[in-house]
């Protein structure tokens, strides 16, 4: 009595880290503590663990080893992306991006900008989808890199980034993916692709926060951006998270593992909480290509409702999730990729965003269907709009 | 997460007076769905003393939002209209236990509400804001008349406690400048309040003391006004109740001099040192 379940649905800002991870990377906390570096065995056994672990997290990406760069996590491997790429061709003050990319790359493109780099900001259509002749288009002799993203953290929204990669590199032009919502949650083949540089971030799929990496395909032109010693053959210097590596090549194993679960249940388990609220209310809208989406991701639209307050009785009923509406993202204005996707103020505002994982059941779901109605009610006859809605509901 | 006390928590998940009143004596709207929140109130009236017997809302808006709206209801029921025209969003805020800085915009707009429910009462017709005043923030709609009302009833300093309660500059960021340009005005005007509010003459200064107090006055109250017209003061020498100055700049040769010494100079002096003083030039 007294303890209130939680029913966790906001996996694309963080997930839970899986029992396994922990138990791989707990003996690198206690009595496995040397620095792979160290001459001595004692290091030298750490440097071994870590040589698995690269070829684990290669192997989900089907990239090699010597491909995968470790770092912090997902703002780290794109920040090294861009800024690496830049250092290394100094006369190219071009970049392409677009306009629903992660803070991580926006905000670091938005400062470059300050800095004399001028940078093309895509846009996306009402379904959030970019338009491949804009891509092609924004290319210039001295675009220097064009960072997409793989899927997006909001709408779930995938894009072709193989077809965008294959225009990027006609040119020459360095490719860069940012694929933290993607890694774990849909399979991933950069062998023979066109991208050059992929982001990912561990506690996106179960490992643990701190640990992420950053895929340079063998002989992409990049500079590093920590300077230090000879870690990760002169990448990254630092001395290496060893028990986050460990814990993030366990987790890709995982991901690997349960990749049929996260496309077949994971899904089934988002379609039917979609499809159930879709048909209780009309004032009720999807975000984002239902087709080229993440499994996981749904972003659903209550119109005239916002956003927060509806977060705020969840929360009440032990129901964690997200929103794009302005109140919840401590700007004024709502989420910058529902306004490019030109969603209505009055449904961006009331956007709520469930993101599943593995770890969510099918009672997890059947407890959202029957919080969410009598929420959404409530609100609608708290707004000055919502009798209207109410009068038209279904 | 938002830090929201209990009484916000209270206010939000159980609001109070929730609805419409039929035979509404007054309603105030404001706000609208695409700036992501908007308040409908409506209020029941006696007529005779002008007391609010009832007061219902509807919100669209976040929970601090709903919450104001709430507290607000609760807190005019029962009140005149002059009783309930005292009322500050700082009130609303109290009321609650505070609100985050953040969201100080929504106990702006319960007050806001209220104004217009009473001015549509009273036959007033009611000016919608864009009208009155220029715009300063597109995004949001916010004229220059509620940043300078908003910066004053709550003392603001800085541009983001302006967006904190009004949004304004909250969206493309393109007014900060002008609303860095009204909190200057203002501020400016207050800095010379000070030394204009201080204590009437003083009996029974010493000499030291009547020195400072003269030296004081004419660098705080007097010079700044000066120096505004492109001259300056400088204190040459006191003389029991004689006052030397000399005036440079552009006043040293402006015709107004004597009006400038009599008008200004020597009634300041007189009003914060001494009731006797005689201001003379040295040229």
């Amino acid at each position: 009595m007294g303890e209130k379940k939680l029913v966790y649905v906001d996996n694309n800002a963080t997930t839970r880290v899986d029992d396994e991870v922990i138990e791989a990377m707990r003996p690198y906390f206690t009595e496995l503590y040397g620095n792979p570096s160290s001459i001595h065995s004692f290091g030298g056994q750490i440097a071994k663990k870590i040589a698995s672990a690269r070829a684990q997290v290669a192997e989900l990406l089907g990239a090699q080893d010597t491909e995968i760069v470790f770092t912090s996590g997902g703002t780290e491997s794109d920040n090294f992306a861009i800024k690496g790429v830049l250092e290394y061709f100094p006369d190219r003050r071009h970049i392409v991006t677009t306009k629903v990319e992660h803070h991580a790359v926006l905000n670091l493109c938005d400062k470059l900008a300050t800095e004399g780099y001028q940078v093309t900001k895509l846009s996306v259509d009402r379904k959030g989808n970019l338009d491949l002749d804009e891509v092609r288009d924004s290319l210039r002799d001295d675009t220097a890199i064009v960072s997409v993203m793989y899927a997006n953290n909001e709408t779930g929204v995938i894009f072709p980034v193989d077809t965008i990669g294959q225009i990027v590199k006609e040119r020459g032009i360095t490719f860069h993916v940012d694929g933290v919502q993607a890694v774990g949650k849909i399979p991933i083949n950069l062998k023979d692709s066109p991208i050059d540089l992929l982001s990912l971030s561990g506690h996106k799929f179960h490992a643990p926060k701190g640990i992420g990496a950053l895929y340079v395909k063998r002989g992409t032109r990049i500079r590093p951006m920590m300077i230090g010693g000879h870690h990760e053959r002169g990448r990254r210097a630092g001395t290496e998270n060893v028990p986050g590596i460990v814990g993030l090549a366990k987790a890709c194993e995982l991901a690997k593992r349960f990749m049929e679960d996260e496309l077949t249940r994971v899904r089934g388990m988002r379609d039917r909480l979609e499809q159930s609220t879709l048909s209780r209310f009309k004032n009720t809208l999807v975000n984002g290509d239902r087709e080229h989406r993440t499994p996981n991701t749904s972003n659903t639209s209550f119109e005239y409702v916002e956003g927060e307050a509806i977060l705020l009785y969840l929360d009440e009923k032990g129901i964690a999730a997200s929103s794009g509406s302005a109140c919840t993202s401590g700007s004024l204005e709502p989420s910058h990729v529902l306004r490019a996707m030109g969603v209505p103020f009055t449904a961006a505002h009331g956007s709520v965003r469930f993101s599943l994982s593995r770890f969510n059941t099918d009672a997890d779901i059947d407890c959202i269907l029957s919080e969410l109605p009598p929420i959404i009610e409530r609100l609608l006859e708290i707004s000055p709009f919502g009798r209207e809605v109410l009068q038209a509901k279904v | 997460m938002w830090d929201y006390t209990d009484k916000v928590k209270d206010h939000y998940m159980n609001p109070r007076n929730v609805g419409e009143i039929n035979d509404a004596d007054a309603v105030g709207e404001v706000g609208n769905i695409v700036c992501g929140d908007a308040l409908k109130l409506s209020l029941k009236i006696d007529k005779k003393d002008e007391r609010i017997m009832d007061a219902k809302f509807q919100t669209f808006g976040c929970g601090s939002a709903i919450a104001s709206s709430s507290a607000l209801t609760e807190m005019i029921r029962g009140k005149t209209l002059s009783e309930a025209e005292q009322i500050t969003n700082q009130d609303i805020a109290d009321y609650l236990g505070g609100l985050p800085q953040e969201k100080m915009h929504c106990s702006v707009m319960g007050r806001e509400a209220l104004e217009a429910a009473i001015a549509r009462y009273r036959g007033k017709e009611v000016v919608r804001e864009e009208e009155e005043g220029k715009l300063v923030c597109q995004c949001f709609g916010v004229t220059d008349k509620k940043i300078e009302k908003v910066i004053r009833e709550n003392n603001l300093t800085t541009v983001e406690q302006v967006t904190n309660y009004t949004k304004a500059g909250g969206g493309c960021g393109a007014c900060i400048p002008k609303i860095e340009d009204i909190l200057k005005e203002i501020r400016g005007k207050k800095e010379g309040e000070p030394a204009e509010k201080k204590a009437a003459p003083r009996k029974g200064l010493t000499n030291i003391q009547k020195m400072q107090l003269i030296q004081e006055t004419i660098v705080k109250s007097i010079r700044p006004q000066l120096q505004r017209d492109g001259g300056d003061i400088e204190l040459i020498d006191i003389d029991g109740p004689r006052v030397l100055i000399a005036l440079r700049g552009m006043c040293a040769n402006c015709v107004a001099a004597e009006a400038t010494i009599k008008g200004q100079v020597e009634a300041r002096l007189r009003e914060f040192v001494d009731e006797n003083i005689i201001v003379e030039e040295v040229k």
